[in-house]
């Protein structure tokens, strides 16, 4: 720590260099904690998808329906403790922007299904003895100020009630919390069976089903016997993991964690070259100072230290700015309107971040602080 | 040379040999110099001649390429990096002609830059580097910085900078080479004082003669080889 104000005291010789340096590592960790966000939001939920969870879906695609009466032969399959099925709404709530997933489910099972989704004792009771009864998860509830009680009209683009009517009310008895912060919380569920009952056409199919496996080591098999069930059927199936899914649904777009992680690797070996032209400068101006520090009895070690340590501050400074800017924007909330329901940079990403910082210091420093470190000091005084 | 009871500087058969392509230049050819303790020494000769060549070897800032370097009864030629620096802020302080302060900090943080070597807490380091510039005079420039102060006065803050870890030798290369005639007399009353009252062994590199006048011994370097007399 005695060093600090050297350290410090030098990287101040050249304020503007310094503060651009600053500003050029700010930005690249701006958008690496940006980018992680924007990014953790499309893989939304893989993370804290469960282990022991099967997707089944149509075998052709996910928007190709399979009949309820599935269930209770999936269930039958070895392997399988329990299945629950949904549906995909698509409807709109005010105006198409206002995006957030609406499922049809059988509410029991759901929640037996997804105990991440918290939900009160009253709650529960109230969504079970509610025909029309619905819950929002806590995001989209807040998004647009509705609370318990409220009755929340939402527009079909494809499933419309009997009778040609496009506008579904549901009564709002529950608003869930998610267990971890990866939780999507901003899902719309309502009833099947009054789902079922009231749209004008498909009665009696879903969409895709959630299987809970008894041991998660043999998932596999247990998909291919789910789907072997099925082999030969007018609607075949495809069993995969919950994460899988997931991620293959996200890769709809393309792979954007690799777009993003891309973008973030140039722009860093840019910021790299940056910082490292800088640090080579600042030493390089500094042949005799470092010299004369030699001289007076600082060892090879303790200069080289103080080189790359001014590299730390530098990119910590940068960095650290950069990263708590980062997590202010993202903390503003998802940039889309509700594209990505889950918006937040995980912890992993930070200590990626933290890691970077050193690594980014390390490569930028080590050139000049060997230079330094094998300066000769009757050389160097004599230049 | 003469011999000396308490011998703090002890140089035997020392060379240094620089090469320039494939030709070898020996600089210092098998030279001897014993000081001793408490002796202000001038050093003089023609440019190129090896005095500060010499004066490095004696502050362990480089290596002779033949011979032995003992100071204050220790072979300082035989040390590794990491010793021979531990020794140099042990017992050497360093009075350049150029003053070579830091310019990013003010003359009190560049006094306590040796003392940032020990074990000293931050209130006695600033004690020390406070009686340090008190002996040169300068205790009411302590916050002022070396682009505001004059020649005369960087290198008052070099040698308090110098005497800050009370070394056993101040080495001094060309100390009033950069300074005009008062000023470099009032370095010179410094160095002297140091020597006479705190009993400072002194090795004073110098072009000038009204400076060597000040020292108790001149010894002139002509072509590697030291002499009491200036050759012709």
């Amino acid at each position: 720590m005695k060093y600090l104000y050297l350290v410090w005291s030098n990287l101040k010789r050249k304020k503007i260099r310094t503060i651009l340096t600053m500003l050029s590592i700010m930005i690249a960790f701006l958008l690496f904690g940006y980018l992680g966000a924007i990014k953790q939001g499309f893989s939304q939920g893989i993370d804290v998808a469960g282990v022991d969870r099967l997707i089944v879906r149509h075998k052709v695609s996910i928007i190709q329906l399979i009949p309820q009466s599935y269930e209770s032969r999936i269930e039958q399959v070895d392997g399988v403790v329990d299945a629950v099925h949904q549906s995909w709404f698509g409807g709109i709530y005010q105006k198409p922007s206002n995006f957030f997933a609406q499922m049809p489910v059988n509410p029991r099972e759901y929640l037996a299904m997804y105990p991440e989704y918290l939900l009160s004792d009253e709650e529960r009771e109230a969504w079970f003895s509610t025909r029309t009864g619905a819950i929002a998860g806590r995001a989209t509830a807040d998004k647009f100020g509705w609370k318990v009680g409220d009755r929340i009209p939402i527009n079909a683009t494809v499933w419309t009630r009997k009778g040609g009517e496009r506008t579904w009310e549901f009564d709002l008895v529950g608003i869930y919390e998610g267990a971890e912060k990866g939780t999507d919380t901003t899902q719309f569920l309502f009833r099947y069976d009054f789902f079922d009952e009231s749209r004008q056409f498909g009665q009696g199919q879903v969409g895709w089903y959630t299987v809970r496996v008894a041991d998660p080591d043999r998932a596999a098999q247990t998909a291919e016997a789910i789907d072997a069930q099925f082999a030969n059927s007018p609607a075949e199936t495809r069993a995969e993991p919950e994460g899988a899914f997931l991620q293959a649904f996200a890769n709809q777009i393309g792979d954007v964690g690799f777009i993003m992680m891309s973008i973030i690797a140039a722009v860093f070996f840019t910021i790299l070259l940056v910082a490292g032209n800088t640090m080579a400068y600042a030493v390089r101006e500094r042949t005799n100072e470092l010299a004369v520090l030699k001289a007076i009895g600082f060892t090879d070690i303790s200069v080289l230290g103080l080189v790359l340590g001014e590299s730390l501050v530098l990119t910590a400074l940068g960095g650290g700015i950069g990263l708590g800017l980062a997590w202010l924007l993202v903390s503003a909330g998802d940039p889309t309107g509700g594209a990505l329901p889950v918006f937040f940079i995980p912890v992993k990403y930070l200590l990626g971040g933290v890691l970077l910082i050193g690594l980014m210091a390390l490569v930028a420093g080590i050139l000049p602080a060997l230079q330094a470190q094998r300066l000769r000091i009757a050389d160097a005084l004599r230049r | 040379m003469t011999m000396h009871t308490n011998e703090i500087v002890k140089i035997h058969n020392v060379d240094k040999i620089f090469k320039r392509g494939s030709e070898e230049i020996h600089v210092l050819g098998g030279l001897d110099l014993r000081i001793p303790e408490g002796e202000f020494l001038a050093l003089m000769g023609p440019s190129g001649s090896g005095k500060s060549t010499l004066l490095n070897l004696i502050g362990g800032l480089d290596r002779p390429s033949q011979g032995t370097v003992q100071i204050g009864g220790e072979r300082i030629d035989e040390l590794s990096n990491r010793k021979l620096a531990a020794w140099r802020a042990r017992h050497i302080g360093l009075v350049f002609q150029f003053y070579n302060l830091m310019p990013v900090l003010n003359a009190q943080k560049n006094v306590e830059l040796p003392l940032l070597l020990t074990h000293l807490s931050r209130s006695e380091r600033k004690k020390r580097a406070a009686i340090a510039l008190d002996i040169v005079g300068l205790s009411h420039r302590n916050r002022h910085y070396p682009r505001t102060l004059s020649g005369g006065e960087q290198q008052r803050v070099g040698i308090a900078r110098a005497i800050v870890t009370d070394p056993t030798i101040l080495l001094c290369d060309e100390p009033t080479g950069d300074l005009d005639r008062k000023a470099g007399d009032e370095i010179l009353d410094l160095l002297q004082e140091l020597n006479r009252e705190q009993g400072k062994t002194i090795v004073m590199v110098t072009h000038d003669l009204h400076a060597a006048a000040r020292a108790s011994r001149t010894l002139y370097l002509n072509k590697g080889q030291l002499s009491t007399e200036p050759e012709d």
